[in-house]
């Protein structure tokens, strides 16, 4: 296992080498410069000069693949994901100053997703074809087709119009308090899992009434067992490996949530770090940020690959 | 000529005008129908018949493990030590699976869960039915696949079913079927998915500890040499109903149904001179879902006239203890 986890890291320094390199280049593709959005914000008159100033102290006057060699050799050498161009501050301490709400956003709404989506995905199952299952699955395509942008939108805006109440626009430390902290990003959190929980809820059902078909389902009950415990000891633990695998996949779908929610209810994550990156052209942090997310996508997946060895006792790993 | 308990009460299983309907998109089809036998403690009775026939139906009907919807029992009794089964509670019939009544499966490889421990699927149905603690019923888990001649029992309850053979897995589903001593054991086709030197392995296994438990045994099969073998009795089924019955050696002596005479022929013997051809039955087995108005092998029947095609045999009396649903019965020669 451990000579397989060691294979699976290396393995990774090709994937995210390439990521990093399709990032550095697409980031530079989004039009307008940086150059011309600093001139036109300091009121510089845009002549020649200033400009290649400019351009030769941010070290963007060199051709893009010196830049990209020179970023990937402060990587490497000293762990270094370059300065922010506009604050001068360090791209990687922003990033790990903003990571772990984002990664707590992340986290609560995947526990929202598997605390929802498991336990109706199963009783859809069982009582396949009834009216609950009806109910449920409209509301699991109502939840999969509301755009969480959407309704994050209606929740600011409908309870500030009814109630005179509105989610609070400044984020509670954890620290400070830990209560207030959770009720404010549970909100978020539930809309992130929204859509996640309904994907869940699919899979569970599918997987669910196909294990249920199983002989070994039909040897429990001629045991004797409830229909209860044969469902929770002998079909659902089988039920849910391709669950956990849809956790792997959906980690970059949740970080794509999480940008946007992020943006709407002022937390100060790395989605919002993005998207101040991607309007002021601020291409080390935008290039950071895609870099780390990419990192953790990966190891998330291999957490993915790991746990299947819990569930499944034919996967060994080699 | 009936075993001694039969004579002095009543049986232990006794199976009444059994039927199963299961509803398809072409409707209803009768999968078992007006079904009736007897079963006495420590007797082993053989259900044989080919794929469709409904024998496996009616041992899972016995239990209640037919999947309803689509299945449904429409009719019958099923008097199991005095009880009639069919009209017990969930909690009642879920008291006696696995505890008095055992079942095992013809496909071992499917039918052990393949994330679960072989130990805690034999101790499974201990600590369900007899309340012992895990700890105590893993114990008697490896005493039980001692008995079923697993070697190195104690490490291997810990494996998985996959790490197993066929073989050593039909013997786990039958050490879990042995595991709360139950006075009837239902093996349907349990050798059919086994290698042939297993097969018999198996039997004789079965066999054995049923006989040593004393419990009574019911053999769904399709293979007539493992009739002769181990069963007391024999009920031939064709189309969902019983259209043979009695004594493994009369049976075989003196077969008195064209589908049993065909049956034999059709199985390779060791007793015949060599260079006998063996003889198929013509045709194909009945679509239950539409059946002939009379006796249902009239089609393939090669002694078949009119009568036969319109109206049904009932199940008579041929012997002292033989039936046949045949209008001819006691004119047939094997």
């Amino acid at each position: 296992m451990q000579a397989y986890v060691i294979r699976r890291v290396l393995a990774l320094v090709p994937t995210l080498i390439f990521a990093s390199l399709i990032v550095f280049i697409t980031v530079r593709l989004i039009p307008g410069d940086v150059i011309d959005l600093m001139l036109s914000t300091n009121d510089i008159g845009a002549d020649k000069k200033s400009r290649e100033q400019l351009e030769a102290a941010l070290g963007l006057d060199q051709p893009v693949y010196i830049q990209y060699f020179r970023w990937l050799g402060a990587i490497l050498l000293d762990g270094s994901l370059g300065k922010s161009l506009w604050q001068n501050t360090s791209v990687m301490e922003d990033i790990l100053h903003r990571l772990p709400l984002t990664f707590e956003l992340g986290l609560m709404a995947l526990i929202v997703a598997l605390i929802v989506g498991i336990p109706i995905g199963v009783y859809s199952a069982v009582s396949q074809d009834t009216i609950g299952d009806y109910v449920t699955r409209s509301f699991a395509i109502l939840a999969l087709a509301l755009p969480g942008f959407w309704v994050g939108t209606l929740v600011m805006v409908f309870p500030a119009i009814w109630w005179g109440w509105s989610p609070d626009v400044k984020l509670t430390p954890f620290t400070e308090n830990p209560l207030r902290h959770m009720g404010q990003m549970a909100i978020p959190a539930l809309i992130l899992g929204k859509a996640f929980s309904a994907v869940v809820m699919r899979l569970t059902r599918t997987m669910m009434l196909e294990v249920m078909r199983q002989d070994y389902i039909r040897t429990a009950l001629a045991k004797g067992l409830a229909t209860r415990t044969t469902i929770l000891r002998h079909a659902l633990r089988n039920a849910l490996i391709p669950v956990v695998t849809l956790v792997g996949l959906q980690a970059p779908v949740l970080f794509g949530g999480a940008v946007i929610l992020e943006q709407i209810f002022v937390i100060p994550g790395m989605g919002l770090l993005l998207l101040e990156a991607v309007s002021q052209r601020d291409y080390p942090i935008i290039t950071g940020v895609f870099l780390i997310v990419g990192v953790a996508v990966v190891f998330i997946n291999l957490l993915v690959d790991l746990s299947y060895g819990l569930l499944d006792p034919k996967v060994r790993y080699r | 000529m009936r075993t001694g308990a039969r004579l002095m009460g009543a049986p232990l299983l006794s199976v009444r005008n059994l039927s199963t309907e299961f509803r398809t998109e072409r409707g209803t089809v009768k999968a078992v129908d007006d079904v009736s036998f007897d079963l006495a403690a420590g007797e082993t009775l053989a259900i044989v018949g080919e794929s469709g026939s409904g024998k496996s139906v009616t041992a899972m009907s016995i239990l209640r493990l037919i999947p309803d919807p689509p299945g449904r029992i429409s009719a019958g009794e099923v008097v199991f030590d005095g009880r009639d089964l069919l009209k017990l509670e969930d909690h009642e019939i879920r008291a006696i699976r696995g505890n008095r009544i055992a079942m095992i499966f013809q496909e071992p490889m499917s039918s052990l869960n393949p994330s679960l421990t072989i130990g805690l699927q034999i101790a499974e149905p201990i600590n369900l039915h007899r309340k012992t603690p895990w700890a105590a019923a893993m114990d008697m888990a490896v005493e039980l696949l001692s008995r079923v001649r697993l070697p190195d029992a104690r490490s291997r309850v810990k494996s998985y079913p996959h790490q197993f053979s066929g073989g050593m897995r039909q013997r786990a589903m039958i050490a879990m079927a042995l595991a709360c001593q139950p006075q009837l054991i239902i093996a349907d086709e349990p050798t059919t998915a086994l290698d042939v030197t297993v097969q018999a392995q198996i039997l004789a296994l079965l066999k054995e500890v049923t006989r040593a438990a004393n419990s009574a045994l019911i053999l769904i099969t399709h293979d007539l040499g493992v009739v002769a073998r181990y069963a007391d009795r024999v009920c031939v089924m064709y189309g969902g109903r019983i259209i043979e019955a009695g004594p493994a050696r009369e049976i075989y002596a003196r077969p008195r149904h064209p589908y049993t005479i065909g049956l034999m022929a059709s199985v390779p013997r060791l007793d015949q001179a060599t260079g006998t051809r063996l003889v198929p039955i013509d045709g194909q087995p009945p679509n239950l879902a539409n059946l002939p108005p009379g006796c249902a092998f009239a089609p393939r029947c090669r002694n078949a006239v009119d009568r036969c095609r319109v109206e049904r045999p009932a199940l008579v009396r041929s012997g002292p203890e033989h039936l046949s649903a045949c209008h001819f019965h006691d004119q047939l020669s094997a």
